[in-house]
């Protein structure tokens, strides 16, 4: 009777008033329209080596520079990235210089080979041999999201919601994976790969299984291709399909997101403006990378993972519950102009009111609701309190009940599982197993609470709703109308004025600025030709 | 209860020397402590558990909960008694030389003494690539769970980045009238660290009248703490340093210097 229950699950009402949404979309859309003129007409290092990653080249020199760096550098010292950089690279191919990319991506870091600008009748056919290699490698990521829906029918989905996430982070892959199969076969759906301290500001993919980090395994290829197969086999012994996550931020993006295209990753951390505000990378730089990473996701079949928890650690989560509706409003619009779909963006939000403020569950409720009826066909990501845990893991155990139950009670997509050492150390093995029995004892409980809960008309939880979205409402009005120069783009003056979490990020600041480029006419990108012709597939 | 012990102490206006722990009577020494064996769950394990238990001086001890984690491992609580005394009269505490403050003390702390913002420069300096260590002070991500230095409303962050060249840095600090230099050594050889250190101690002594030079701070694994006067610097901090610990270090810096 239950799993009936469950299967279907009432959505809690709020009753929002349609026009105040549809105002919020419009604003997001009139905030946002200006950022994606920008990012089509730019285009970023990372973006040109994840089109290079495509076309076949992997792989690194014995320092660990990839090739793809080393060929991407060569190009634009001799002849700029303005054009793209796949019609010189496929240029020199044509005209000899080396066999295939890899040698020519060698020679080109010895300095023994030239590239140049084609016209006329070589440029068209340079460019039609790159459309051939980077098309081969958009058949691979088609190839694994074929793969995974094979598999998700073979082995199945989890059988209730929310999917119970789980994170694993030694910094050795070769311990992450019995931990992460350990994890699997305790309950996890999901198992989350942290990545080490400061990969999100390295400008290069690093290269091989890596067994030394910092409190994370660096995301590389093989670490992505040895975690997916040891998650296969464990899928198949409990007859249900684990996903794998890693992180698309930081300077390599874009690249990351192919890797996690070709090794069939299931899902992504990849937010729009966490990288601008939280590690201070340029925000044209931010936009212009996930704006193809996220074409990327959408094509692979990935659903992506927005990063609004962040705000709440920073910011009371009172005071700036309008600003991660904001966030999500934003991250929507970006992530469905470029072509996702509503079941793959799993857009973030936190329990991390201060539980001795009165009345803190209700206000976490009717913020859980507004996000689950803002975005009724979103898989939500529902994060555990980070910032009031103290130390005192009982009291802290207590709290991750409480946020077990609101998302039990709002019908949340996807729970990452606190645990009660969070800010003490990284997880024991017991501290995993009681999580889970506590997410297990809450949903088995609890689970279909949907059906029953329904706030009153005009009660606490309707009321704070409302207050929230029309703060979010109001915030949205205030970034569109923020142009300090004719034709700047008001979403990042708002960024340059401190809108966003009290950091003040001006468009030409910021870290991989360097690395932004102005397209010039005739730019040409057979991976964006490939992805805006075809991407919803 | 059968641990419970009749108590006979009689209560003295000073302190005892001797404490124990209290679990619910004066002296009873009741502790519970959490562990997990690598083993499967069985009489055994449990019988495993109670000789961990007398090992660390419980005794009597209560095997109060057993749950097998699988088929390797098994997870227990146990109370009991700790055979241990405490002698306050050994106690060392060593202390730091500042008071961790909040965010919002730090704040309100240099608003009243500075009446504007402190500002703060940092960066990576030789060869060092690696800013992992100063982004995690200065990033509003932080480290540790804390916020970083940017998010303190109070101070102005300005963030050089990595191999940052010793003039460039003093430069730097000249033209953002930095109240405060913080510089990361992460990854080094032959003593760079400590080399780059000095170098840029001096140059700031060179390029600033004598007691105005901001205050020079650094931090990495490798240096050796109580070396500061060495190095011509104002505070090292080691392995481990939450932003927490740095932004009160300033507030408590910038009092006694004023």
């Amino acid at each position: 009777m239950s799993t009936v229950r469950r299967t279907s699950p009432a959505t809690p009402k709020l009753e929002l008033d349609p026009i105040v949404i549809r105002k919020a979309r419009s604003l997001a859309r009139k905030a946002g329209a200006p950022v994606v003129k920008l990012a089509r007409t730019h285009t970023t290092v990372s973006v040109e080596r994840a089109v290079l990653r495509l076309a076949g080249l992997s792989g690194a020199d014995h320092d660990g520079v990839p090739w793809v760096n080393h060929l991407l550098n060569t190009v634009r010292d001799e002849v700029g990235l303005e054009h793209g950089v796949t019609t010189p690279v496929f240029d020199a191919l044509r005209r000899g210089e080396a066999p295939d990319l890899l040698t020519l991506a060698q020679k080109s870091a010895a300095g023994s080979v030239s590239f140049r600008l084609p016209g006329g009748r070589d440029l068209r056919a340079g460019q039609s041999l790159a459309m051939r290699s980077v098309k081969s490698g958009m058949a691979r990521i088609d190839k694994s999201r074929a793969t995974r829906d094979r598999m998700v029918k073979r082995h199945g989905d989890p059988l209730r919601r929310p999917w119970i996430y789980l994170i694993v982070a030694t910094g050795d892959i070769y311990e992450d994976i019995p931990q992460a199969q350990t994890a699997a076969r305790e309950g996890a759906d999901i198992i989350a790969v942290i990545r080490s301290t400061g990969q999100s500001l390295l400008d290069y993919v690093p290269e091989g299984a890596t067994r030394e980090g910092y409190a994370g395994t660096y995301a590389t290829q093989e670490n992505f291709r040895l975690m997916r197969a040891a998650l296969d086999d464990v899928s198949k012994e409990l007859g249900r399909y684990v996903r794998l996550t890693n992180y698309a931020s930081g300077l390599c993006m874009p690249e990351i997101a192919v890797l996690a295209g070709l090794e069939r990753l299931d899902m992504m951390l990849n937010d729009s403006m966490y990288g601008i505000l939280f590690r201070d990378i340029n925000p044209i730089r931010t936009f212009v990378d996930q704006r193809f990473s996220r074409q990327i996701h959408a094509r692979a079949g990935i659903i992506i993972n927005t990063g609004e928890d962040n705000y709440l650690t920073t910011a009371d989560a009172i005071e700036a519950a309008h600003t991660v509706t904001v966030s999500q409003l934003m991250n929507e619009y970006f992530a469905k102009e470029a072509g996702l779909a509503d079941w793959q963006i799993g857009l973030g939000h936190a329990f991390e009111i201060n539980p001795d403020i009165p009345d803190s569950f209700r206000i976490e409720l009717a913020h859980a609701m507004l996000a689950r009826q803002l975005f009724p066909n979103a898989p939500l990501k529902w994060m555990p309190p980070t910032k009031h845990m103290t130390g005192d893991v009982f009291r802290g155990y207590l709290l991750d009940g409480f946020f077990n139950l609101a998302g039990a009670m709002t019908g949340q997509g996807i729970l990452l599982v606190g645990m009660m050492t969070e800010a003490v150390v990284t997880p024991f093995l017991s501290d995993r197993d009681l999580a889970l029995q506590n997410v297990r004892y809450v949903l088995n409980a609890a689970g279909g609470l949907t059906e029953d809960f329904h706030p009153p008309r005009d009660g606490f939880i309707q009321n704070r709703a409302r207050q929230v979205l029309s703060e979010a409402v109001e915030l949205l009005e205030k970034i569109v109308t923020d142009t300090g120069q004719p034709g700047a783009v008001p979403l990042l003056q708002a960024i340059g004025d401190g809108t966003f979490g009290l950091m003040k990020r001006p468009a030409d600041a910021g870290k991989g600025l360097d690395g932004v480029v102005t397209c010039a006419p005739g730019y040409d990108n057979p991976a964006t030709t490939l992805l805006e012709g075809g991407a919803g597939k | 209860m059968t641990t419970r012990l009749a108590k006979t102490q009689s209560h003295s206006t000073t302190l005892p020397d001797l404490i124990r722990p209290y679990g619910d009577t004066t002296g009873d020494g009741m502790v519970q402590v959490s562990f997990t064996l690598p083993i499967g769950h069985d009489k055994r394990a449990e019988g495993a558990a109670l000789q961990l238990a007398a090992k660390m001086g419980l005794a009597p001890a209560l095997l109060v909960h057993a749950k097998a984690m699988g088929p390797d491992f098994t997870f227990f609580v146990v109370y009991g008694s700790v055979t241990h005394l405490v002698d306050l009269r050994e106690v060392e505490v060593v202390e730091r030389e500042f008071p961790l403050l909040s965010p919002k003390d730090v704040n309100a702390s240099i608003k009243k003494r500075l009446h504007r913002k402190l500002v703060i420069v940092g960066a990576c300096i030789g060869t060092d690539a690696h800013t992992v260590g100063i982004d995690a002070i200065l990033n509003i991500k932080g480290f540790a769970g804390e916020k970083g230095l940017e998010y303190y409303s109070e101070f102005t962050v300005v963030n050089g980045g990595a191999q940052v060249l010793v003039p460039e840095l003093v430069a730097l600090a000249r033209s953002e009238k930095a109240d405060a230099v913080l510089v990361s050594q992460v990854v080094t050889q032959k003593d760079a660290h400590i080399h780059n250190t000095m170098t840029m101690s001096a140059a700031f002594r060179e390029a600033y009248p004598a007691g105005q030079v901001p205050l020079l701070v650094v931090g990495g694994p490798r240096f050796e703490q109580g070396s500061a006067d060495k190095l011509g610097v104002d505070r090292i901090f080691g392995k481990g340093t939450t932003p927490g610990e740095v932004a009160s270090y300033l507030v408590h810096a910038m009092a006694t210097r004023a």
